[in-house]
């Protein structure tokens, strides 16, 4: 019997050994050369080739931080996409963190290359001394004009620029209302109201109070690493429509004080009214369910602010083809020290938009594991027809020989008077934390299963990714990724995708809706199935999409599109033509 | 591991002279006897309390469904394994004990991990034994032997529960009563004095804050070890003077791997001290292991 014991014993403890075999064996290999013909695309890192010699600094915070400095100072890389210009073809916003250093504005040549008009234009100088550190940008079409502005939110002053025909830009903060200081790293542009007139959401990390670079006290750090509640307010600023901004977050319910790296407005429950959805660092997500104006917290009761993660990012997609939307909020995950595993929150069956329940899919369906997560954004990679997912992550890359995790932990579970004080955080010392780590692009196999290919199709860079955008750059009716690393270069994909897949894409422009069409919904029926996609002002991390819709579709052609604009108004395509984009605006 | 086997048996422990030769009725007797060492269900109800506790409060476990399927585990492994050993039904108080430890203890997005450390953990406690008793506590030894070798599908908790006092207070009053009733404050006492004064060694050394180092402890995932988990009496030496000993060894031991940078230090640490201590106190007493074995299979 002992022996009988000893054996079993042993085989269990081998398990784990027998799974991991197994998982290596399965693990697809192919070479680069060989992802076109296996999955259908590939990706071509051409930043250099296409103009583009952006390198992010770090801004140098108040001294008091310095023994930690490059946890604290490890955000602000973000990118978006506009095109601000109007003249068809996608331009690159791009922020830097370093105090003086110039934010770039990479304006689409048409030839395959970009320039730099930032300073042209007037959106570089914004890291002046005094006045914070950029963390992102949005784009939205405020005042309805056809020219999309951009507001800039940083730690410190965040600003709002008017776009002047997209030839200049001129800073309106002061008369849009915009506080004079917030360390936040969201926003989005979204019209909860229905109004016609785009508002704004920014979500404070840091309280307001505290400027980072003249600290009162070293005791800004959260209180907790998964149950903090002392971070930055969250504003709501509605548009008036006269360049003015009020600000009702405490009147419409919005009265957090977590601490929020991301925030993505969609319609999730089809009820008309976008929905707020907040990813929290230290913490739960949170779900704020539009009631027509009103805001409802509903995190617990839907199932999604249960169990406290570390989010990181927040962005919508129809993984199922079956017309709703999933929300993907990445955390942090490092072998054998914090497994949190991303959550790909999906409406469980029975779901209703009076009372909606979501489920963590993450794990089923493969895309659970993704390191220090960071951005992260969904697109149809291949065009076969559903949505794949591209991850961006990696925390601080210095020694790679020496890791900060064993001291990082030693506080991150301690008590609050402890891990809130800056000054009790052991010195990082030139360690890496979750440093180099390999990026994930998920392929989305279309029977609820996604596959792990970014190796094998060309993603290999291993800087510390931030902030990630899918955008059909070249018009090609491909997606190309562009990928924003803290303290590195800023990285162009380019997508080349089979030419047996086709694709349709939307540009929409609203009338009695926002211009910017953000909140639209289009709904494209093929193949028996639909996916469903909608105009958003902001999602991942500190990043936007292009405004521009696009699918995949496969082999297979379109039977219908149904367009349902912000203001209600709905629209039937029936067979549109394909491999094209289609502009629409709003009747 | 959290006190995975409540206490001995009413007979070992009337043997050991703890037990009461007569008993008294009413609501206060009842109350002492629910209270007391001979109570192998108080552990358990108590762990529970705190799980839900915890759960209700902050959402601590990565799922009540991955709890459940490593309680559920346990129990079918103790089970099959008594019958198929001792051929009889065993009290699962144990094994529902080493189920809610790895339930609360492991963190995985997987479900398997929970399966399986639950079964490596009872299947230890029949395999690895030593004059009729088993020398690793078995969830410990489970939980660092999923560390050791699927580091890519778990860790084990390392937050913090909460800010607000009161769950800590629960737990610390709590883990106080229950050491205290069972007589073993003396081994958290002793494990708490000197972790604190390690951690002043250890600031000496790395030169990082005082706070930094003591931080660890501050945390209620520190307090279930040291309230349930070094005080575990079918993995604790006999004598008291050992018990306190051996507590301070695994402090030693702690700080050895916490300077190595090991994030889960406390637990190779009582992974590493406990067994060898154990076979040297069975060594030592050949005598009390036999009536041990002949306690347990009675």
């Amino acid at each position: 019997m002992r022996i009988a014991l000893t054996v079993l014993l042993i085989g269990l403890l081998a398990t784990p050994l027998v799974i991991k075999r197994i998982a290596a064996h399965n693990k697809p290999s192919v070479t680069p050369a060989g992802a076109l013909s296996r999955y259908g695309f590939r990706f071509q890192e051409v930043s250099k080739a296409a103009g583009i010699d952006f390198h992010h600094t770090s801004p140098h915070l108040d001294g008091k931080l310095q023994h930690i400095m490059p946890q604290v100072a490890s955000m602000g890389a973000a990118v978006s996409i506009v095109d601000f210009d109007r003249d068809g073809w996608l331009d690159i916003y791009v922020t830097n963190g370093g105090e003086g250093s110039r934010n770039a504005l990479y304006r689409n040549q048409h030839d395959g290359t970009f320039r730099d008009v930032a300073g042209e234009v007037g959106l570089a100088d914004v890291n002046e001394p005094g006045t914070g550190a950029s963390m992102g940008a949005v784009w939205g079409d405020y005042d309805n004009d056809g020219y999309e502005d951009v507001l800039l939110y940083k730690w410190g002053r965040p600003e709002l620029f008017h776009n002047d025909g997209g030839k200049h830009f001129t800073r309106v903060t002061e008369q849009a209302g915009l506080p004079a200081w917030v360390n936040a790293n969201s926003a989005v542009w979204f019209d909860y109201d229905g109004d016609g007139k785009l508002d704004l959401f920014i979500g404070g990390y840091y309280p307001e109070d505290v400027d980072l670079w003249h600290l009162k006290s070293t005791k800004i750090m959260p209180e907790s690493f998964e149950y903090a509640q002392n971070g930055g307010r969250k504003y709501l600023f509605h548009n008036l429509g006269d360049g003015h901004f009020e600000e009702v977050s405490e009147k419409l319910g919005i009265r957090s004080r977590r601490w929020t790296l991301a925030a993505v407005a969609a319609d999730l429950r089809g009820t008309g009214h976008p929905d707020l959805f907040v990813a929290n660092d230290y913490g739960v997500s949170e779900l704020y369910l539009n009631e027509g104006g009103h805001f409802r917290e509903a995190g617990r009761e839907t199932g999604i602010g249960y169990a406290p993660k570390s989010g990181m990012s927040a962005s919508v997609g129809d993984v199922f083809n079956d017309g709703r939307f999933g929300v993907y909020v990445s955390n942090i995950s490092e072998e054998g020290i914090l497994v949190q595993g991303n959550n790909l929150w999906m409406p469980k069956s029975g779901s209703t938009a009076a009372n909606p329940h979501y489920e963590n899919l993450a794990t089923s369906m493969g895309v659970e594991l993704g390191g220090w997560s960071f951005g992260a954004q969904f697109g149809d990679l291949n065009n076969d027809g559903f949505e794949d997912l591209y991850l961006t992550n990696g925390n601080v890359s210095l020694d790679r020989n020496h890791n900060y995790w064993y001291d990082y932990s030693k506080v991150a579970g301690g008590n609050k008077a402890i891990i809130s004080d800056a000054a009790n955080w052991p010195p990082l010392e030139g360690r890496s934390l979750a440093g180099y780590q390999q990026k994930k692009v998920f392929l989305n196999d279309g029977s609820g299963q996604f596959k792990e290919v970014a190796q094998l199709v060309g993603v290999t860079d291993v800087y510390d990714g931030r902030s990630v955008v899918l955008a059909d750059l070249w018009n090609r009716g491909v997606l190309d990724a562009v990928v924003a690393n803290q303290n590195g270069p800023l990285l162009v994909y380019r997508n080349t995708v089979s030419p047996d897949n086709h694709w349709i894409e939307f540009a929409l422009e609203g009338s009695a809706s926002n211009r910017s069409a953000i909140g639209a919904q289009v709904r494209v029926f093929f193949n028996g199935q639909q996916q469903l996609q909608e105009v958003s002002g902001g999602s991942g991390f500190c990043a936007q999409n292009d405004r521009t819709l696009h699918f995949g579709l496969g082999k297979a052609a379109v039977d219908r599109v149904e367009v349902r604009w912000p203001s209600g108004k709905t629209q039937t395509l029936t067979a549109p033509a394909i491999d094209e984009r289609h502009k629409m605006v709003e009747p | 591991m959290i006190r995975e086997a409540a206490h001995d048996s009413p007979r070992a422990a009337a043997a050991n002279g703890s037990g009461q030769s007569k008993r008294a009725y009413g609501p206060v007797a009842a109350a002492g006897r629910f209270f007391s060492i001979e109570n192998r269900y108080l552990p358990p109800i108590f762990i529970t309390l705190i799980l839900l506790v915890g759960q209700v409060s902050f959402g601590v476990l990565e799922s009540f469904s991955r709890t459940l399927l490593a309680i559920g585990t346990a129990v079918v492994f103790e089970l099959v394994l008594t019958r198929l050993v001792y051929r009889k039904w065993p009290v699962l108080a144990s094994a529902y004990i080493t189920g809610i430890s790895v339930g609360i203890l492991l963190r995985s997005p997987e479900y398997w991990p929970y399966a399986l450390t639950s079964a490596i953990a009872i299947t230890s406690k029949f395999a690895i034994r030593w004059r009729g008793r088993h020398i690793w506590n078995p969830s410990n030894f489970a939980i660092a032997a999923m560390l050791l070798l699927a580091p890519e599908y778990v860790a084990t908790l390392s937050i913090q529960w909460g800010n607000t006092l009161w769950p800590m207070l629960v737990v610390w009053v709590l883990g106080l009563f229950i050491t205290w009733r069972v007589k073993r404050f003396h081994i958290t006492a002793t494990y708490v004095v000197s972790f604190v004064a390690l951690a002043g060694v250890r600031t000496l050394i790395t030169g990082h804050p005082f706070l930094a180092e003591v931080a660890p402890i501050t945390g209620p995932m520190y307090q279930l070890y040291i309230f349930f988990m070094i005080t575990d009496p079918k993995t604790t030496v006999k004598s008291k003077q050992g018990q306190i000993l051996v507590a301070f060894l695994v402090a030693v031991a702690e700080m050895g791997f916490r300077l190595a940078q090991n994030v889960d230090a406390p637990y190779f640490a009582l992974t590493v001290v406990g067994p060898i201590a154990m076979a040297i106190d069975i060594w030592r007493s050949p005598r009390t292991a036999e009536k041990a074995k002949v306690a347990e299979h009675a």
